[in-house]
């Protein structure tokens, strides 16, 4: 059996959620098997996760899971895996998940890979996953050895779609140890969708001269709703925050559309950024490298093109 | 305050990743080696810091070959005390180097053991996991702010869209990411101190391979680009639209 962990933010189920879920009911079809979720503490709604393949869905419900504590949560997930049976966990790869995934592989010493791509397949004779490495520069066929596995699933990797009913929900009886970590204060900026797990990025690099001119650069993110990054020495000149920083040493995305303006389009920067969808790229420099690694391109002033394009969206938006 | 930082190596940014030719292997030929930026500048950087504010040692742990040397004396020409590798022909898996580093750290008594909060090469976010629940000790993973008095630390992590502070009495284990500290180049000094420091090296302790990797790839080939006029822009959302389907 696979067993997925579905992570509710704030009580919700959201995108990650759903595709853990429709990761985890593709990976029990290539092994002839069933899907289960596993809910941690109260969530309305986890009857719904049957749309996206869960046969079946466990809760664990205990004051000891309110706030996340990584070997908590880890004892509950191999607690249930052990209950029932499961060969397959799958977990996000977000700020959860890297809190887990290694905890989860050591206390069942178990192979994992950690930020799979793809649907595992059994390729000669092994269970084989594919994940990036190298920043995106390369993908690796892992075989896991074991006869438990663990997988954490990088976002925006597989499409979520909705195929069957509502699924039973039955408690768990496990009981989680107390955490010996207090969560003191949990911050979260509304409005814009997080980058890591955003569709549409809008990002601006040291073309845009300075902090001061990044209205241009918000301006098209609110259009298309769309979530804003930078390049490295924007977030180092404290221009923009560093959680904005992508690439090679910044986050890793994989958007259905980053569009880079101002960028030059330098290797560590293209490593975080080259497994997006499509890649717009505005410079008004005709030979920068970024155009190599983009599918559609604008030779021309940002400061020109960008106010054209967010005109351009208003209008598609508002027909 | 006794510190325990691990370190990897890994290519040079700006490398190139070249495949073997049957793809079972990352080409290594003329590939450059540094240490893992995460590990050196941000966990490396903020456990100095703590060491000169209150005092102690830091140690640099690698788990690696003989070759990794020069990466590891770098550590100790920022600042770090004294070293130890872990000594491995190759390297192997996640679980494997979490193994050995927590075999080697048990009853040691450190406060912290830092970890970088990726590999730039595997990107797995896992071995510092792995390490603390191999040692029982609580782990915060992506943490941009640490401070620590007495037994007390206080933890900052990156969450999506914003962060969260937490509270944890030591021993714990970490992963720091950007916002940690700030870089620091090695000086003359620090590079002449360096020969003299220890660097110990120590057996491997048998562990099996829980993974393997079977074969690589590289990532498909962009066609050419698609260059739109700068006042056509209706066109670019057009082909936004009906082309790429991404809007
Ligand atoms: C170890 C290491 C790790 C690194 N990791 C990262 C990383 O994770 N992410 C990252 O981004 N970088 C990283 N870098 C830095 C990287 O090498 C580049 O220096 C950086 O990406 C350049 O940023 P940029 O493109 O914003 O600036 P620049 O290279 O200065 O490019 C600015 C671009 O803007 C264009 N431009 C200027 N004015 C205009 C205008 N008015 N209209 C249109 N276009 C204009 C220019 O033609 C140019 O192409 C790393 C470097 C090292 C050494
Ligand atoms: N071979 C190694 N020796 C020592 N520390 C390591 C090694 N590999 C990984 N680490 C540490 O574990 C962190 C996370 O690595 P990874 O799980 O590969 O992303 C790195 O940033 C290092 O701090």
């Amino acid at each position: 059996m696979v067993l997925v962990y579905a992570e509710a933010t704030n009580g919700e189920f959201k995108k990650v959620a759903h595709e853990v879920i429709v990761y985890g009911k593709q990976t029990a079809d290539v092994l002839g098997t069933e899907c289960h979720a596993l809910v941690l503490g109260d969530a309305p709604g986890a009857e719904g996760l049957g749309k996206y393949g869960a046969a079946k869905v466990h809760r664990i419900s205990s004051p000891h899971l309110e706030g996340f504590d990584a070997a908590v949560y880890t004892v509950a997930i191999t607690e249930a895996a052990k209950q029932l049976g499961a060969t397959v966990i799958v977990v996000p790869h977000n700020s959860t998940g890297k809190n887990i995934t290694g905890r989860l592989a050591a206390r069942l010493e178990a192979g994992s890979v950690a930020g799979a791509n793809a649907v595992p397949m059994m390729k000669d004779g092994y269970f084989t996953v594919t994940k990036p490495v190298f920043s995106g520069k390369a993908f690796a066929d892992v075989q896991v050895l074991t006869d438990v596995k663990v997988i954490s699933l990088a976002g925006n990797s597989i499409p979520v779609t909705e195929a069957g009913g509502d699924a039973p929900v039955v408690e768990l009886s496990v009981e989680p140890p107390a955490p010996k970590t207090k969560v003191i204060n949990h911050q979260v900026a509304t409005g814009r969708t997080p980058l890591p797990e955003a569709e549409l990025v809008v990002s601006g690099g040291r073309g845009l001269k300075g902090p001061e001119n990044w209205a241009v650069i918000e301006d098209l993110a609110d259009a298309l709703g769309a979530t804003t990054a930078c390049s490295r020495p924007v977030a180092d000149s404290d221009w923009r925050p560093h959680h904005e920083h992508v690439g090679q040493t910044g986050v890793a995305i994989r958007p259905n559309l980053y569009i880079a303006a101002g960028i030059s389009g330098a290797i560590q920067h293209l490593a975080g950024v080259n497994n997006s969808k499509t890649i717009v790229v505005i410079n008004k420099d005709p030979d920068a490298p970024f155009f190599k690694a983009a599918d559609y391109g604008v030779v021309g002033d940002l400061f020109d093109v960008l106010p054209r394009l967010t005109e351009a969206v208003k209008k598609y938006k508002g027909q | 305050m006794k510190l325990l930082v691990c370190v990897s190596k890994t290519p040079e940014t700006t490398t190139k990743i070249q495949l073997t030719s049957d793809g079972t292997e990352i080409d290594t030929t003329g590939v450059q080696y540094i240490m893992n930026p995460y590990d050196e500048w941000y966990a490396l950087v903020r456990a100095l810091e703590l060491k000169e504010a209150a005092g102690g040692t830091v140690t640099i742990l690698n788990v690696g070959p003989a070759d990794n040397d020069p990466v590891i004396r770098k550590g100790l020409a920022i600042g770090a005390d004294d070293a130890v590798r872990i000594d491995v022909t190759e390297e192997k898996d996640s679980l494997f180097t979490a193994r050995q580093i927590a075999e080697f750290a048990r009853g040691k008594d450190f406060d912290l053991i830092l970890f970088g909060k990726e590999t730039i090469s595997y990107n797995g976010s896992e071995v510092g996991a792995m390490v603390a629940e191999f040692l029982d000790l609580p782990y915060v993973g992506d943490a941009i702010g640490l401070e620590v008095e007495g037994t007390q630390a206080t933890v900052t992590r990156d969450i999506e869209g914003g962060d969260e502070v937490i509270e944890v009495q030591t021993p714990i284990a970490l992963s720091a990411a950007k916002g940690m500290a700030e870089q620091r180049i090695p000086n003359m000094r620090g590079i002449m101190m360096a020969k003299r420091k220890p660097l110990e090296v120590v057996q491997a302790v048998d562990f099996p391979d829980t993974t393997r990797v079977a074969s690589y790839q590289k990532p498909a080939e962009k066609g050419s680009v698609k260059l739109i006029e700068p006042d056509n822009m209706d066109e670019l959302v057009r082909l936004l639209h009906e082309e790429a389907k991404v809007i």
